[in-house]
């Protein structure tokens, strides 16, 4: 049986819920009641897939703004970024782009990159157009997922893949 | 009411050195809080204009029926006065932070060689009538000049409520230019008007030769630190004392810099001195919020000192090895232990020491953030009594699933997280294995000891601080003490205690405090500090026999209580 290590870096604005889609990845439980993340904080998640041994080393670095300086420390050593929004929060979009601005300026295209527009329960109170943010995504050449941390939508992770 | 007594002092003074928790080898520095912050007070750290310090230009406007009339040259002290803390704690109760409702007299008796220009100044447009009164029509500084009207009367309205005013104690933190960065109570945004007033207030004194530092009327104080890049202020109705509070808005002070480094914030004013540093503190507001509540009810900060975790001496050193031996890693400066706010034990690199204020600032981080419990961390923080100008990098994890004990290992070098997930690892295979992690839990859910163990029936709590070890002990707080309004009757009253004894104009050796409701005797030596407090009836030489008794116990749980070696990698 053959094992793959990955490298994943997590990025976007305070709150849109880096950690709460990472906590779903890795013991797939949702609370509500999770503290902003101080630094960056360190999971790792094994898993099975087509037989193939996966071990994925996750970086969930915190939004506030005084860390984002820090950002470079982590996605520079990383295989793939998932850039994180909030679908009710048009502002979160924008940072993403900025996001991602920066990626391309500070690595040389070997970083895989994917959106996820996050919480996507909450339909209702959607400000960022799914449409827009498909093209977007597609302009980069990243996928895009519509996902929930808190139904677990959009979050098998064999999907990734 | 103070007498000055010459005969019954405590017989034996202990030799230096010999006193309980005395540390030949401290790996904290040695500190009291109130020296450090003279010291503090007058470096150079000011910006240039406000560099006279040392030349006597502090103003203190103080009420004069606040002004001590003791015999300076007296070093014991006794004193039958229960109304001096009871009542200014009833009145704390009572007043609210209407400085305008209190009698505002002519601010006199100030305490300094300027003090005419000072008065001149002042005299002109009382301050508190302008910070009570707020009107529109005061001149602006320059951060509010984009309100309009209607805004300002929804603040000033917001000032005058009495949700607003009934809190205790204020503290703000403002740009030099009078942009708000922080408030403990209320929105900041909607007190522009009012830290536009504090930072005229500020601006108006400093024009001259002074500096502003506290303005009493009544009951209330506020009192201002001025540093280079903010200006910090503490506006309460407590008996808390001018030092006192100047000593909490410097550790707000070094709680800033611990988030953002003394030069990162020296940098980004230089560029813009209108900058809106709320937004590199979003999320560092619940950091301020939880040291304050932490200062209102924790001595270890006026005590300059860290308490320790009771442990047996042997299962301390097992823990401190079992963290020296695994951690063996080039660059890295602190590996720390901490459970409950209390020290394990801290692990060090030969040339550096840790000062208690960074640990306080350390102990503070792990309790304001939740999120450590979640995974491993990584995060730069700032020790400014360390290094103002730089970050250490942490790595930060919980020990056992209940997360009692919390593991830091900090160094200088941003690249070692995984080198450092190894030795968090094997670390805590050995405290596992050594059953360390069972004795640690056992001592937290203990917590602590209780007086009765003394075997003093009439002792009911006390403080007591190993000066050369900056580590302090104290039993639980059990009845009376143990409702949440009681201890912090109690803790004012170690406020007290200590400013009393540490008041720079009549520094006391032994104070003894006959109030209506308990007795206190606070006494001090080069090797220690220890306050007490016995019921209200004990005489001051049953309370005196007692305290020796106390030393003697402290003296031979010492192993227990205090860490007395110095572990290094
Ligand atoms: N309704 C809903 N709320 C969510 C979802 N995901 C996260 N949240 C909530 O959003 C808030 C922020 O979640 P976090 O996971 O802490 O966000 P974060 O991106 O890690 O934030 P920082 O660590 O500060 O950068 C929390 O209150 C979560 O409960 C979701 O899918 N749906
Ligand atoms: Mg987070």
């Amino acid at each position: 049986m053959k094992s793959i290590d990955a490298k994943l870096v997590v990025l976007g604005s305070q709150g849109v819920g880096k950690t709460s889609v990472v906590v779903r990845y890795v013991s797939n439980t949702f609370n509500g009641h999770l503290s902003p993340t101080i630094g960056a904080s360190f999971f790792t998640c094994k898993m099975m897939v087509d037989n193939y041994r996966l071990r994925i080393q996750v970086w969930d670095t915190a939004g506030q703004e005084r860390f984002r300086a820090m950002a470079p420390m982590y996605y520079r050593k990383s295989n793939a970024a998932i850039l994180v929004y909030d679908i009710t929060s048009l502002e979160s979009f924008d940072d993403m782009k900025s996001w991602v601005q920066e990626l391309q300026k500070n690595t040389d295209g070997d970083l895989a990159m994917c959106v996820f527009g996050n919480k996507c329960d909450l339909e209702d109170q959607r400000e960022v157009d799914n449409n827009l943010a498909l093209q977007f995504a597609a302009s980069i050449g990243a996928r895009h997922f519509q996902v929930s941390a808190l139904s677990s939508e959009g979050l098998k992770l064999e999907k990734l893949i | 009411m103070a007498a000055e007594i010459s005969n019954d002092s405590p017989s034996d003074e202990i030799l230096q050195g010999s006193e309980p928790g005395a540390s030949r080898n401290s790996m904290l520095l040695a500190t009291d809080s109130y020296d450090d912050l003279a010291s503090y007070l007058s470096d150079t750290n000011l910006s240039s204009d406000r560099d006279r310090l040392s030349s006597g230009s502090i103003s203190e406007i103080t009420h004069p029926t606040e002004t001590e009339s003791f015999d300076p040259k007296s070093v014991i002290s006794e004193e039958v006065g229960p109304e001096v803390v009871e009542n200014e704690i009833n009145e704390q109760l009572e007043n609210s932070l209407d400085v305008s409702a209190s009698p505002v007299d002519e601010p006199a008796a100030l305490a300094t060689s300027d003090s005419d220009t000072v008065t001149e100044r002042i005299g002109l447009d009382t301050p508190t009538s302008q910070l009570s009164e707020l009107s529109t029509d005061h001149s602006q500084p320059e951060a509010c000049t984009g309100n309009n009207s209607d805004e300002q009367e929804e603040e000033v309205e917001y000032v005058h409520s009495q949700e607003w005013r009934q809190h205790r104690k204020h503290v703000f933190i403002l740009s030099q230019s009078g942009k708000p960065i922080y408030s403990r109570h209320g929105d900041e945004d909607r007190l522009v008007t009012l830290m536009g007033v504090m930072q005229a207030l500020v601006s108006v004194i400093g024009d001259g030769q002074d500096l502003l530092r506290c303005i009493t009327a009544g009951s209330h104080k506020m009192v201002f630190l001025i540093r280079e890049n903010l200006v910090l202020v503490a506006a309460a109705r407590s008996i808390e004392s001018m030092p006192q509070l100047l000593l909490q808005l410097t550790y707000v002070y070094n709680q800033v810099l611990s988030v953002l480094t003394l030069s990162q914030l020296s940098r980004i004013f230089k560029q813009r001195r209108n900058y809106d540093l709320r937004r590199l503190l979003t999320g560092a507001e619940k950091f301020f919020d939880n040291l304050l509540n932490t200062m209102d009810r924790d001595p270890c900060f006026f005590l300059g000192a860290v308490r320790c975790l009771p442990l047996e001496s042997s299962m301390r050193d097992t823990i401190a090895q079992s963290i020296a031996q695994n951690a063996k890693v080039k660059d890295l400066v602190f590996a720390i232990l901490i459970a409950d706010n209390q020290l394990i034990t801290l692990v060090r690199m030969k040339k550096y020491f840790l000062h208690p204020l960074d640990l306080h600032l350390i102990f503070n981080l792990v309790s304001a953030s939740e999120s450590f419990k979640a995974a491993e961390s990584w995060t730069p923080i700032c020790l400014p009594k360390f290094d103002s100008g730089g970050y250490l990098h942490a790595h930060i994890s919980y020990m056992d699933e209940e997360c009692r004990s919390c593991l830091l290992l900090l160094t200088v070098d941003r690249d070692v997280f995984f080198t450092l997930s190894e030795c968090k690892e094997k670390i805590r295979e050995r405290l596992v294995k050594y059953k360390c992690l069972a004795a640690i839990a056992e001592s937290v859910d203990q917590n602590g000891y209780k007086t009765s163990q003394v075997g003093i029936p009439e002792l009911r709590h006390f403080l007591y601080k190993s000066r050369s070890a900056a580590q302090f002990s104290c039993p639980e707080y059990e009845a009376p003490y143990h409702t949440a309004d009681q201890r912090d009757r109690l803790f004012g009253l170690y406020q007290f205690l200590h400013h009393r004894i540490h008041s720079s104009s009549r520094p006391l050796k032994i104070l003894f405090h006959v109030g209506s409701h308990e007795t206190l005797l606070g006494w001090v030596t080069s090797g220690f500090e220890l306050y007490a407090v016995f019921g209200p009836l004990v005489t001051k030489s049953a309370a005196i026999n007692s305290v020796n008794k106390l030393l003697k116990w402290i003296k031979k749980e010492e192993d227990r209580f205090f860490i007395l070696n110095s572990p290094t990698f």
